[in-house]
């Protein structure tokens, strides 16, 4: 029994099943980021956590109560929306306490509560604005001072970085990163971001199709990618994925990937299960990071291999500089350092981190386990 | 007005110019033409009109054609000029406009942030009703208003025009609302607001603009209405532009023509006040009555 | 709605109270807009006379209806009417708006101007209409005394022409609302498209044929379906106007079935009338607002 459970859930509209008996056990405190494309069925989720949207099937459960057909505002849930959804006519102090109101709270418990959320966001000085008169993050932080006022178990947020700036973006992620450290409440979060998923998160749910693709912590999610959904939707640039043929090599298994002139490399692989897939072919899985020049090579890796392949293209991009190259027949970025020495057409010998690489079955698409 | 000027592409030449400003300059003077009419011969004698001289600037000028229309002119067998049946409009359109108003507002919320199966061929059976020609419920209807003992009197217009008018202002409210944010319903909802909260305290408040649209849009129709007035009502219920009617179609007597003109300008005054305050609203109300929103 | 047995009184009130306070007015517009077609429709099947008869006569008050010359009248005026009426209001309103749409001085001005006849009843425009018209003190008699002694005109008074008398005045006062559609639906055309047919070297007259009216097409189709629904309708002003005469030549349905009704007795005809007004609306409007209803779902 988790503090939040999604227990067997399904969703449909009519005769079309929008999500599929999705299992999700949430402990006190945790940050779950429900992440994917849009029309994933992660908002759907959301909104029937908050009771936005019915159930069609299964149960949810906060604190082991079933919320099945219980009204929005008495499931002590607090929602931070997209559009903020701050209402225009009301100043700023209104729209924090109006939930308060409607619960009945007396006026001065109402400007206490108020003004400690004020503080711990400070936007003390915008209570007597109304929202047309507010930047866009300062919205952001009156939307959140709503939803911190209740006091609520669970906190939900949709996509609510997603009408900022680049810059102002991540600044704010920062910022709700550190309230939840400091306030330890427990957090569901939507975004199509795969990088606030990354770094906001305890756990990742990666959703597609209706779909739990995979449910694990950022780390999990990365290196241990369930199937080619998630490993090319996390990260960026997104994973290689490459057709390659497993053969045995003095006793190794290795992927024979055929270079841009038609010659063939051989990368041994670091699990030894592979061997099961002699003499097939599979899909062969490098992130972008993992192929870099010798000198940046992980030292930590006990293998590393080399395969001499020629630039595209390079694209200099500051701190990185990104190499594309074709390999197995597809367009494959490599991430080098900036001083690296790339040129547009020449060949250049690259150094691939193989403790890394994972394989996927070409049918299945999912991930072969080691 | 609604639509707002932009910076066009097209250039045009200076004689294309200047026969484009002859003819919009001619065409405003087509428009005007009536209205000068009746404003020139509501304030000039019989015999100026009579003799010729419709088109002339009055040489008397007099208020007394505007005296008799409102308060001696012969309506019917009464020669109670148009007073009574001014206040008789006001007391039919001042209901009629609050109720429908009212209802298309609450039609509109529950319409767009509500939403129900069905919901859309509830709204075209609404909206219908707006665009049937009226003859086909004129029978019934004064079956129905003699049963309900509203034959004849103003309750009985007010409940006419609620229940064809209650179309249009659905309509308003619905495109309007259709646009309003409904993160902020159900925000409101997760604050723990009611239906009729969530109307009162978010919608409502926001909802400015379309009432006046939907109110100036009723007020004019049900000003204007000649038909329902001319059908439904009785004696002391009798509409203004259906005394107007009566005062110009009248056989007996001299035609006294000033006194026409100026019956219609009272009958037109109200409206035209509207429109020359509010006409941005008007033509918006206009537009949104040709349903596109 | 699939609601478990545990919620409470106040969150199922919530879900049904929408559908309560919309039940007043569907109720209101059940009876008295469908239920009412039913009856007038069955009526135009019955004996009704002076008052409503419930005695079953078949298609007999269709067959008169189409016999009566005065129908006849009626429907060939509707037809005159009609066409010119939509026919001069849509290309008045689109020159008017088209010249009003290049950069004109005092635009709102004028446009208040060209308006403003809407805000009126067609009482009020009838009677001006009227007398304006009337060779007696009217236009006629103007002219004659400021000297063109030889100018006649009396349509008002013709029963070949007053028809086009009731023209002219529903076009005055309508005309103006058809020139603010087209004028907005000018505005809303994307800029840079005529930057880019003026680059390809399109004359003003090609870019208005080619590119600009070709885009106005929900425009004219909104115009033609609210001009020919008010045309259908039009009662008030022929009433003010010329009251449907001189003789009967400027009956139209809708004068037609209100003086059968009511004036000579013939309700069963009169519903009869009334019921094919209905299906000529309801053919235009149906298929409109229902493409209208899906577009916006």
């Amino acid at each position: 029994m988790g503090f939040l459970d999604i227990d067997n859930t399904t969703k449909s509209y009519g005769a079309v099943e929008v999500l599929h008996k999705v299992d999700i056990s949430v402990q006190e405190g945790e940050f779950l980021v429900l992440v994917g494309p849009s029309g994933c069925g992660k908002s759907t989720l959301l909104n029937m956590i908050a009771g936005l949207e019915e159930i069609t099937s299964g149960e949810i459960r906060i604190k082991d109560a079933v919320m099945n057909g219980v009204h929005p505002s008495k499931r002590n849930i607090a929602m931070v929306f997209q559009s903020y959804a701050l209402y225009p006519n009301m100043t700023v102090g209104q729209n924090i306490t109006f939930g308060l109101e409607m619960h009945g709270t007396p006026k001065p418990e109402r400007d206490k509560a108020m003004k400690d959320v004020a503080s711990l966001l400070q936007i003390e000085q915008l209570l007597d604005r109304k929202p047309g008169a507010l930047s866009g993050g300062q919205r952001q932080r009156v939307a959140m001072g709503r939803a911190l006022v209740r006091n609520p178990d669970v906190f939900l947020f949709d996509e609510p970085l997603s009408n900022l700036d680049a810059k102002l973006r991540v600044d704010m992620r920062t910022e709700i990163k550190k309230l939840h450290q400091k306030l330890g409440t427990t957090i569901v979060y939507v975004t199509h971001d795969q990088i606030e998923a990354m770094t906001l998160s305890t756990r990742i749910a990666v959703m597609n199709g209706g779909y739990v693709q995979q449910l694990g912590t950022p780390q999990e999610i990365y290196d241990a990618p369930a199937n080619i959904f998630v490993a090319t939707f996390m990260g960026s640039p997104a994973m290689n994925v490459l057709p390659a043929k497993v053969e045995i090599e003095n006793g190794r298994p290795t992927a024979q990937v055929i270079l841009h002139d038609g010659s063939t490399v051989s990368l041994p692989f670091s699990q030894d299960n592979m061997k099961d897939w002699a003499g097939k072919e599979i899909l062969l899985g490098i992130r972008p990071e993992t192929i870099t020049d010798e000198d940046a090579a992980d030292r930590k890796s006990s293998n590393i291999a080399h395969m001499t392949n020629r630039i595209v293209v390079t694209e200099p991009a500051g701190s990185d500089t990104f190499v594309t190259m074709t390999l197995g027949g597809k367009d494959v970025i490599a991430r080098m350092r900036s001083d690296a020495n790339v040129q547009a057409g020449a060949d250049f010998t690259f150094a691939v981190n193989m403790e890394k690489a994972v394989a996927f079955d070409p049918k299945t698409e999912a991930r072969i386990a080691p | 007005m609604s639509v707002a000027t932009q910076d066009t592409a097209i250039r045009t030449g200076r004689v294309t110019r200047t026969l484009i400003y002859l003819v919009l300059v001619l065409f405003a003077l087509f428009y005007m033409l009536p209205l000068y009419v009746m404003v020139v011969n509501s304030v000039k004698p019989l015999e100026e009109i009579t003799g010729g001289g419709m088109m002339n600037l009055p040489v008397v000028f007099t208020l007394e054609p505007w005296a008799k229309a409102w308060s001696s002119a012969q309506i019917g067998v009464e020669p109670t000029g148009l007073s009574p049946y001014f206040w008789n409009s006001i007391k039919m359109v001042v209901p009629a406009v609050a109720i429908s108003t009212v209802l298309g507002a609450l039609n509109g919320y529950v319409l767009t942030k509500w939403r129900f199966k069905y919901d859309t061929i509830v709204f075209g059976l609404i909206l219908f009703a707006c665009f049937i020609p009226f003859q086909i419920v004129l029978i019934p209807m004064a079956k129905m208003l003699g049963l309900m003992g509203l034959a004849g009197t103003t309750w009985g217009l007010v409940l006419v025009h609620v229940v064809y008018g209650v179309g249009f202002t659905t309509l308003y409210f619905r495109n309007y609302y259709a646009v309003f944010p409904t993160e902020l319903i159900r925000a409101a909802q997760i604050d723990g607001a009611g239906f009729f909260q969530i109307f009162w305290r978010i919608l409502l408040p926001s909802s400015g603009p379309i009432a006046v649209v939907s109110i100036i849009w009723q007020f004019t129709n049900i000003w204007n209405d000649f038909l329902f007035g001319a059908s439904f009502a009785g004696a002391g219920s009798q509409p203004m532009t259906v005394a107007l009617n009566n005062l110009v179609q009248a056989s007996h007597g001299v035609k006294e023509y000033n006194v026409h003109f100026a019956g219609a300008i009272l009958a037109a005054l109200p409206t035209l006040l509207v429109y020359i305050v509010a006409g941005r609203y008007f033509v918006r109300g206009l537009m949104a009555g040709s349903v596109k929103g | 709605m699939a609601l478990s047995a545990d919620t409470d009184f106040k969150t199922r009130l919530q879900t049904w109270l929408p559908k309560l306070v919309l039940s007043p007015s569907l109720a209101l517009v059940l009876v008295f807009v469908y239920g009412f077609i039913l009856f007038s429709v069955y009526l135009s099947f019955t004996d009704s006379r002076l008052l409503p008869s419930f005695g079953w006569v078949g298609w007999e008050n269709y067959s008169k209806l189409w016999r009566l010359s005065h129908w006849e009248t009626s429907l060939t005026n509707m037809g005159i009417f009609a066409a010119l009426y939509i026919g001069i209001c849509t290309a008045l309103g689109l020159s008017l708006a088209i010249f009003l749409d290049q950069k004109i001085r005092g635009e709102g001005f004028i446009r208040t101007i060209y308006l403003y006849p809407m805000a009126l009843s067609f009482i009020v425009t009838g009677t001006a209409w009227k007398w304006f018209l009337d060779p007696g003190i009217g236009l006629e008699n103007v002219m004659q005394s400021w000297g063109w002694t030889s100018f006649e005109f009396d349509w008002i008074k013709n029963r070949d022409f007053a028809i086009y008398t009731v023209v002219l005045a529903a076009v005055w006062q309508t005309s103006g609302f058809v020139m603010a559609m087209f004028l907005a639906g000018l505005r809303g055309i994307d800029n840079e498209i005529l930057k880019a047919a003026q680059m390809d070297g399109a004359s003003n007259w090609n870019l208005y044929r080619r590119i600009i009216i070709p885009q106005l097409r929900p425009a004219f189709l909104s115009a033609f379906v609210i001009l020919s629904h008010l045309a259908i309708k039009t009662f008030d002003l022929v009433i003010a106007l010329t009251g449907g005469g001189p003789g009967r030549a400027t009956e139209l349905p809708a004068t037609f079935m209100y003086s059968y009704t009511f004036s000579r007795n013939q309700m069963g005809i009169g519903a009869a009338s009334a019921t094919i007004m209905l299906m000529t609306i309801a053919a235009i409007m149906i298929p409109y607002l229902y493409a209208e209803l899906r577009e916006k779902k």
